[in-house]
């Protein structure tokens, strides 16, 4: 288990150099992202108004208030990511997204997509939020506002983490080889329960 | 007699649902700081470290600890000593939980099924959810509330096994459930479990199951033995903190019994996520108030 401390947006490079069970904390550049943003994006073909190439990406639906022009923030935590599934490989692929944090992880399709672009999943501890509304510096911009709290959001983030590297570009996936572990361990747990 | 002023229950109702969203029970912080010293795994350890100062931070600052400020719940316990009035109970129920979303502010959560619209006030049709009971030799009025997220209520489980199935049914059945809810309700925190009602009550004996203090044993040790026995099944899975692997897959196992038809064993499964949160607030026929969890 590694170490980093990396700032986005990324490089191929040291997102190849990821391995599943490591922990990074991250400064810089954060996009927040949901249903209806990808829902937009990927069904509606709207193409983003910024360049997603090496960020970061979170899935959430921030709590924000707008005091004139500028957006700031109430409380910003993670939502489950297998929800998104469906739009990721393509996040990835064609937008040259390198980090997707969130929640519960992802499945074989944006694993794929990691090992051929090179890219990870980060796994936030869930419930967090007050933690990482501290970690979040400043609310840059909303995109699509009329999306809002499922708009497209740039985030610049201090000692973002910790997070776990939960799908490596490797083809490793740790919520599966955890749960492949508990499920080999379920034969001597059902004898012991008695059922 | 003097009319009582509902406004205090009001106003009770909308400070619980807030106290609930940025202060943790005494009894899951304990909980969370025993588990942290028997975990093992580097992995686990570093995540109950960011679910501590996630707490430090809502305590210093005020602020919610999840940004999930779920749906409404609140346990009503009237005390039948004092003539409280049932219907301007449930009204202010409504306008507490409606006025803390839109005065703290928050998140709403609550929305119509069909047309997903949201009123932005966390109540609606339906909304809070309320549950009421009486004691006969109290003249107070206790409400406890919970605010429900959606990562641990979406994992909820219930079957209809019949009594040829046995005990062992249910206890595979919780086991089962667990290991397929994996990460997504932010584990570790509590499994609640109905056994016994009907297909209705045995989800709401789950849910009681949840709002009891974490480690709290159910008094009949039949049920007490049930607990343990699951706790250690669901820990030996090795799932750990937010399924990614360690010795601390669930705080405790809490379960909650009910006598069913002689045709029918039914058994719930409702999980609550590591911020186990809920409030407290009893009232007195004086007005007076008394904050707690």
């Amino acid at each position: 288990m590694a170490e980093y401390h990396l700032k986005s947006p990324f490089s191929e490079e040291e997102i190849r150099r990821l391995n599943a069970g490591d922990i990074v904390c991250f400064d810089g550049l954060l996009f927040g992202i949901r249903d209806l943003t990808q829902i937009y994006m990927f069904d509606q073909n709207h193409e983003p108004p910024v360049s997603l190439a090496g960020a970061a990406c979170i899935h959430t639906a921030p709590s924000l208030r707008k005091v004139g022009d500028k957006w700031e923030k109430i409380c910003v935590g993670t939502t489950t990511s297998t929800r998104m599934e469906r739009f990721t490989p393509e996040l990835i692929g064609r937008y040259g997204v390198r980090a997707i944090i969130g929640k519960g992880g992802l499945y074989q399709g944006s694993l794929d997509a990691m090992k051929k672009y090179g890219a990870v999943y980060l796994a936030i501890v869930g419930g967090s939020a007050a933690l990482e509304t501290l970690q979040i510096e400043e609310v840059e911009a909303v995109y699509w506002e009329h999306l809002h709290p499922e708009a497209l959001y740039q985030f610049r983030v201090k000692d973002f983490g910790p997070l776990t590297v939960a799908m490596d570009s490797h083809g490793r996936h740790l919520y599966e080889e955890v749960k492949a572990e508990a499920i080999r361990r379920l034969p001597e747990i059902y004898k012991k329960l008695g059922v | 007699m003097k009319d009582f002023d509902y406004r205090i229950v009001e106003e009770a109702a909308k400070q619980t649902y807030i106290r609930a969203l940025c202060d943790l029970p005494p009894d899951v912080r304990a909980a969370l700081r025993k588990a942290y010293d028997r975990e093992t795994q580097p992995r686990a350890r570093a995540a109950f470290e960011a679910i501590f100062r996630t707490i430090e931070i809502a305590d210093r600052d005020k602020t919610l600890i999840c940004q999930d400020t779920g749906l409404p719940i609140y346990k009503v316990m009237i005390g039948s000593a004092y003539p409280w009035n049932g219907a301007r109970i449930k009204k202010s129920l409504y306008e507490g939980a409606k006025r803390a979303t839109l005065e703290f502010p928050f998140r709403s959560s609550s929305t119509h099924p069909l047309t997903r619209v949201n009123p932005q006030t966390s109540v609606g049709v339906g909304l809070p959810v309320v549950y009421y009971d009486f004691d006969e030799d109290s003249d107070r009025l206790d409400i406890l509330m919970a605010p429900k997220g959606s990562g641990s209520e979406n994992m909820s489980k219930m079957q209809m096994f019949y009594p040829a199935h046995g005990v062992k049914a249910l206890k595979k059945f919780v086991l089962d459930a667990v290991i397929e809810s994996g990460a997504n309700p932010c584990p570790p925190g509590i499994i609640g479990v109905g056994i016994g009602g009907t297909a209705d009550l045995v989800m709401k004996l789950a849910k009681d199951a949840i709002l009891r203090p974490v480690g709290q044993r159910n008094p009949d040790p039949e049920i007490a033995k049930m607990e343990e026995e699951l706790e250690e099944a669901i820990n030996a899975t090795g799932r750990g903190p937010m399924g990614l692997g360690g010795d601390v897959s669930t705080l405790a196992v809490q379960i909650e019994m009910a006598y069913t038809h002689i045709t029918q064993n039914p058994v719930a499964v409702n999980t609550q996520c590591w911020p186990a949160r809920r409030s407290r607030a009893v009232i007195r026929p004086d007005g007076s108030v008394e904050y707690g969890y």
